[in-house]
């Protein structure tokens, strides 16, 4: 998404992301970021939690048209409920090695059979 | 993203993905006040019968109504944290409804008439090349001013 935000900005579109993932979008480079420190997949609030999602987009809209210089990044001032999130993410145990090994080689063979150009990044 | 290398190792994968990086960043202004502006929203999600995908496989830029949204769009397909969190509020990662009041409370003009749903490549050439263009001309068709982008 973060290449989209390049393309578009350099055809006169202004943009503003919100997202979880802070490194790869710092690491890429936006004009506009809206920082949500919650798991993946939720960038916008948790859900069904309206009264965040409302801040964090009214935050978007007001870096939309208040940033004057690209690289701005604003960080939304709530915390996910369950703090032990972190640890959970893409952890690898020790103990599921074979596990993840074949998980992995399952993933190889599903996209060898639906990609032969090469293409896409499913999960 | 050091986590995301040392699971990709520990799944077999023999490269480290290489994300994209950039020294210099572009950056258009608003040129309307934002009362005035239309915004579109962007997601990550597939359409919920993944009928962007071809025969071939390759996944395609999708759009659709705001006033008409999928309940469930299709987002298994992607990465996110499937054990701490799920995706079953669309407003959570494509906020339509809280966008739609800020716009009656005139915050912002409305929002675009569709939504785009990008594809998230392994190929930074493929989203280049092919999505980021597609994706431009859908929103000038809408006449959009700019535009919020939510990744998962």
């Amino acid at each position: 998404m973060s290449l989209i935000a390049r393309h578009l900005e350099s055809n006169g579109l202004p943009t503003v992301i919100i997202g979880s993932a802070r490194d790869v979008v710092e690491h890429c480079g936006v004009p506009r970021f809206v920082f949500t420190a919650f798991p993946l997949g939720n960038p916008c609030g948790p859900p069904y939690r309206r009264d965040i999602q409302r801040t964090v987009v009214a935050m978007a809209l007001d870096v939309l048209s208040s940033a004057t210089k690209s690289r701005t990044t604003v960080t939304a001032p709530f915390a996910w409920e369950d703090p032990d999130w972190r640890g959970r993410y893409g952890r690898v145990d020790p103990a599921k090695r074979e596990e993840l090994l074949e998980l992995g080689r399952q993933r190889r063979l599903r996209r060898a059979a639906m990609r032969p150009r090469g293409t896409t990044n499913e999960a | 993203m050091e986590r995301t290398r040392l699971y990709y190792r520990a799944l077999g994968y023999e490269s480290d993905y290489v994300w994209a990086t950039f020294a210099d960043v572009p950056f258009a202004r608003l040129h309307k006040p934002l009362a005035e502006a239309k915004i579109a929203l962007l997601t990550t999600a597939s359409p919920p019968d993944r009928g962007n995908v071809d025969s071939s496989g390759v996944r395609h830029v999708w759009s659709g109504l705001v006033v008409d949204p999928p309940e469930r769009p299709f987002t298994d397909n992607v990465a996110w944290d499937k054990e701490s969190t799920h995706t079953r509020d669309r407003g959570s990662y494509l906020p339509i409804e809280v966008a739609t009041v800020l716009a009656s409370e005139g915050v912002f003009a409305g929002l675009a008439a569709h939504f785009h749903g990008i594809p998230t490549e392994y190929s930074h050439r493929k989203t280049l090349t092919v999505d980021a263009p597609q994706v431009l001309s859908r929103l000038r068709a809408d006449g959009a001013d700019a535009a919020i982008l939510c990744p998962l």
